[in-house]
C-alpha cells in the first residue's frame, strides 16, 4: 500500500511550507515516526516524521520547493499488512520539542497535554460559506484574516458582501505601498541594490498593514519608577544565573505586572469578531522578540502565563526567545497570544509606539531604563524610571480604561516587593 | 394585434402547427364539437374536420396507446388529458411505451401529450395537481411547462414538431389570466432552454410555470427593500437548463427554488442537488426551496390557499436569505 506524505499544516495561518531538506532519499527503508525531512514555514521550521513504516519510494516536491498545506510531498510503500497513520495536515504530527537535545538545559515541556485541541477559541467556532472560502482562497486570504473581517449577515456571518468590501479596504491598502516602492517613482538615481522580500518580510508587512487597518489604534504613555527592580536585579543576577542558570532579565518582572493587571481588566485581554468582544479567559502573553541583524520579528506565546510564578515566567521567556532567535519553535508557541510585550527599551528606546498584533486588541511597549532625576516629596532624586506605552484598540477600548490599566502596570512595577517572587537564593 | 391570453397562444400554436403539417392531429376528451372542457380546441373540428380532431371515450390509457401506435406510424398526435390528474390512467403507456421505444427499439415516437395542470382553482385533490416529477424521474421524455404566452406557444410547437413523447404541462390557473402582445412573426421556444424573467444581482429564483409570476409579485416587493431578484424561468423541466442556473448561481450566490408541485419528491429537490454538486463553492447561502405542503391538494378554498406557495411564503423566504 502507498501513503502519501502530505505538507503538515504548522499553524492556524499558515498556507504553505517549503522543503528545506529531505533526510532520506528514495530507496531508503522508514520507520513509523522517523524524521524524513525538515520543512520551513513563515516561522518555524520542523522536521516531519514518516506517517507510516515502509520504503520512501517517491519525491515529489523537491528541495526549496514551495507547496500548499495538504499537498503530497513523498510516498511511503508499506510493508504488506502494516498499518499506516493516514497523513494529515495537522500540528500534531510535528514533534514535541522538549530541549531534550540540549545538554545542560534542564528540561521543560512547555506544550501542556490537551494543548493542541485547546487551542484557537474563537477560530473553530465561525461559519463560513462555501462562497467566503472559495474567495478566500482565490484571493489568499488567510485564515487569521478571515477572522478579522466583520460579519453582517445572521449571527455575525461574513457575507459575500462582507469578503468583498474586505478584500476592496485590502487591494486599495496594497494599491499604496506598492506605489511607494514603484521603481519609476521612488527609485533614486544613483546605483541601487535591490533586496527580494523574504516571507517572514512579506508576512510581517501584510500583518502590520493589516493591523493597523483594522484597529483604531491609540497609544497612551507613562512613567514607572522601576529603582526598587532595578536594585533586586543588580544584587541577585548572579546568584540568579548559578542558580537557574539563566540570566536575569527585566522581561519577567514586566510580564508578572502586565498579567497580574490584565487579570483586573479583562478586556484588555479580549478580541472583537464582528459585533461581538470575546473576552479570553486564558491569557497567553506574547513576548516579541526581535531577530538578529534586524532580520524579522517572532512573537512566541507564554500559554497561561498567569498560572506561572515569576521563575517560571522567567524560564519559559529566555527559552522561548533563544529558540526564537534559532527558529526552532514549535507552532503551538507561536499562537493564540491574547496580549503582547514588546521591548525597544533593548535597543536604548525611550518610546515607542507599537502596532498591536492582531486580533488582539493591546500591547505594551516597556522603554529604556534609566536614571533620571526625579521629585519625590519635593525633593529631588535620582531614580531608574522608565516609560511604558501602551497601544488599544480604540474600537473597543476608550481612553479611560486604557490609561487605568497601564496606570495599574506600573503601580505593580513600582510596588516591587521581592518577598512576592517566591525567589530565593538556596 | 390586442395582447391574448395564455390559452389563446396555445390555442394559436396548435392551429399553425395543424395548418403547416398534416400529419398533425389531436385526439382526447370533449375536444372535438365540444371544443374541450377549457375550450384549448374550440373551432378545430370546424376547421380541421372530425379526423384530426377526434373525441375519444373516457379512456386515458386508450388515448396514449393510440397516439403512440399513430406516432410510431409517421403521424404527429397531440393528445390532451382533460386534467393532468387523469394521466395516472395511462402512466404504463406513457412510461414504459412511450418514454422506451426508442430505447428499445430504435423508433421514433414524435409525440405531445397536453397536460392541463395546477391548482389555484378550487378543483380539488383530482382536478389540482402538479404532477410532472413523475415524468421528470422517467428517461425517454420530455417535459416542459410555460409560464407565458409567448412561450406558451412556442414550447406547444417545438413540443408538436419534437421526434420525441413531449408532456406539456399547460397551467390551468393563467389560462385566461396572464395576456401578452406577441409578435407577428413564427415563435419557436426551444425545449431544454430556460430564460431570464428577471435580472438581479442578489438571490436567484429558480421556478417555473404559475410560480413565475408569484415570483416576479415578490421580486417587485423585494425590490423596493433594496434585494435584486434574478428569476430563471425553466420552462423546460427536462432536460431542464443547467447552464442558465448554475450562471445565474454565480453571480447571486444566493437561491430559492419556487414550485407549485409538493416539496417532498418535487424537482426542487434535484435542481437543488446540482446547484450544491457543481456550485457549492459558489454558495453563500443554503439553498432553500418553497412548494406546497406535502398533503393532498385539499378543497375547500381556504385551505387551498394554505397549501400553495404564494407571494407572502416566497418574500419571507427571500428575506430569509437575503438576511443569512
Amino acid at each position: 500500500m502507498k501513503v502519501d506524505v502530505v505538507m503538515p499544516q504548522l499553524g492556524e495561518s499558515v498556507a504553505e511550507g517549503t522543503v528545506v531538506k529531505w533526510m532520506k532519499k528514495p530507496g531508503d527503508s522508514i520507520a513509523m515516526d522517523e524524521s524524513i525531512l525538515e520543512i520551513t514555514t513563515d516561522k518555524v521550521d520542523s522536521e516531519i516524521p514518516a506517517p507510516a513504516a515502509g520504503t520512501l519510494v517517491e519525491i515529489l516536491t523537491q528541495e526549496g520547493e514551495t507547496v500548499a498545506v495538504g499537498t503530497p510531498i513523498a510516498r511511503i510503500e508499506t510493508e504488506a499488512g502494516a498499518t499506516a497513520v493516514p497523513s494529515r495536515p495537522s500540528s500534531r504530527d510535528t514533534s514535541v520539542h522538549d530541549g531534550s537535545d540540549r545538554p545542560g538545559t534542564k528540561v521543560v515541556v512547555y506544550r501542556r497535554p490537551g494543548a493542541v485541541t485547546a487551542k484557537k477559541p474563537t477560530t473553530g467556532k465561525r461559519f463560513y460559506s462555501p462562497l467566503v472560502r472559495s474567495i478566500a482562497r482565490t484571493e489568499g486570504i488567510s485564515a487569521v484574516e478571515l477572522e478579522s473581517v466583520a460579519g453582517s449577515g445572521d449571527r455575525g456571518r461574513v457575507t459575500k458582501k462582507d469578503i468583498l468590501a474586505f478584500l476592496d479596504a485590502r487591494g486599495a491598502a496594497t494599491a499604496i505601498s506598492p506605489a511607494l516602492a514603484a521603481p519609476a517613482m521612488a527609485r533614486p538615481a544613483g546605483p541601487v541594490e535591490e533586496i527580494p522580500m523574504d516571507r517572514m518580510r512579506k508576512a510581517i508587512a501584510e500583518h502590520m498593514i493589516r493591523s493597523v487597518q483594522t484597529s483604531a489604534h491609540v497609544t497612551s504613555i507613562s512613567e514607572a519608577d522601576v529603582s526598587a527592580i532595578v536594585r533586586f536585579r543588580e544584587k541577585f543576577k548572579d546568584p540568579f544565573r548559578r542558580q537557574e542558570g539563566i540570566s536575569l532579565t527585566y522581561t519577567p518582572f514586566f510580564a508578572k505586572a502586565v498579567v497580574k493587571a490584565l487579570k483586573e481588566f479583562p478586556l484588555l485581554n479580549s478580541s472583537l469578531d464582528g459585533d461581538r468582544i470575546l473576552l479570553k479567559r486564558a491569557i497567553h502573553l506574547g513576548i516579541a522578540v526581535s531577530l538578529d541583524d534586524g532580520k524579522g520579528l517572532i512573537v512566541p506565546v507564554i500559554r497561561d502565563a498567569d498560572e506561572k510564578n515569576f521563575l517560571g515566567l522567567a524560564k519559559t521567556i529566555v527559552d522561548l526567545s533563544n529558540r526564537a532567535r534559532i527558529k526552532k519553535l514549535v507552532p503551538d508557541e507561536v499562537q493564540g497570544g491574547t496580549f503582547t510585550i514588546t521591548n525597544p527599551g533593548i535597543f536604548g528606546g525611550l518610546i515607542g509606539t507599537p502596532i498591536i498584533n492582531q486580533p488582539q486588541v493591546g500591547i505594551l511597549g516597556t522603554g529604556a531604563i534609566v536614571k533620571r532625576p526625579v521629585v519625590i516629596n519635593d525633593a529631588i532624586a535620582i531614580r531608574s524610571m522608565m516609560y511604558l506605552s501602551l497601544s488599544y484598540d480604540h474600537r473597543i477600548i476608550d481612553g479611560a480604561m486604557g490609561t487605568l490599566y497601564l496606570q495599574r502596570v506600573v503601580q505593580y512595577l513600582e510596588s516591587f516587593d521581592p518577598k512576592e517572587l517566591g525567589w530565593n537564593v538556596r | 394585434m390586442g395582447a391574448i391570453t395564455y390559452i389563446q397562444a396555445i390555442s394559436d400554436g396548435l392551429r399553425e402547427e395543424m395548418r403547416r403539417d398534416d400529419s398533425v392531429f389531436l385526439l382526447g376528451e370533449d375536444i372535438g364539437i365540444y371544443g374541450g372542457a377549457f375550450k384549448v380546441t374550440k373551432g378545430f373540428i370546424e376547421e380541421f374536420g372530425p379526423e384530426r380532431v377526434i373525441d375519444t371515450p373516457l379512456a386515458e390509457s386508450a388515448i396514449i396507446g393510440v397516439s403512440i401506435g399513430a406516432a410510431l406510424m409517421g403521424l404527429r398526435p397531440v393528445a390532451e388529458m382533460q386534467f393532468a390528474d387523469f394521466i395516472s390512467c395511462a402512466f404504463n403507456q406513457v412510461v414504459n411505451n412511450a418514454a422506451k421505444i426508442h430505447y428499445r427499439w430504435g423508433a421514433s415516437v414524435p409525440m405531445t401529450i397536453r397536460c392541463p395542470s395546477g391548482g389555484g382553482v378550487h378543483g380539488g385533490p383530482y382536478h389540482s395537481q402538479n404532477n410532472e416529477a413523475w415524468f421528470f424521474h422517467t428517461p425517454g421524455l420530455k417535459v416542459v411547462a410555460p409560464s407565458t404566452p409567448y412561450d406558451a406557444k412556442g414550447l406547444i410547437k417545438s413540443a408538436v414538431r419534437d421526434p420525441n413523447p413531449v408532456l406539456y404541462f399547460e397551467h390551468k390557473f393563467l389560462y385566461r389570466r396572464i395576456k401578452e402582445e406577441l409578435p407577428e412573426e413564427e415563435i419557436i421556444v426551444p425545449i431544454g432552454e430556460g430564460d431570464i424573467k428577471r435580472e438581479g444581482r442578489d438571490i436567484t429564483i429558480v421556478t417555473y410555470g404559475s410560480m413565475v409570476h408569484v415570483s416576479l409579485e415578490a421580486a417587485e416587493t423585494l425590490a423596493n427593500e433594496g434585494i435584486e431578484c434574478e428569476i430563471v424561468d425553466l420552462r423546460s423541466i427536462l432536460p431542464f437548463d443547467k447552464a442558465m442556473i448554475l450562471d445565474s448561481v454565480r453571480k447571486t450566490n444566493r437561491v430559492l427554488i419556487v414550485h407549485e408541485d409538493v416539496l417532498t419528491g418535487g424537482i426542487g429537490g434535484e435542481i437543488s442537488a446540482v446547484i450544491s454538486e457543481e456550485a457549492f463553492e459558489q454558495l453563500d447561502a443554503p439553498i432553500m426551496r418553497i412548494a406546497s405542503i406535502d398533503t393532498p391538494v385539499p378543497y375547500s378554498p381556504p385551505l387551498e390557499e394554505f397549501f400553495l406557495p404564494n407571494k407572502e411564503k416566497v418574500i419571507n423566504a427571500l428575506r430569509k436569505l437575503a438576511a443569512y
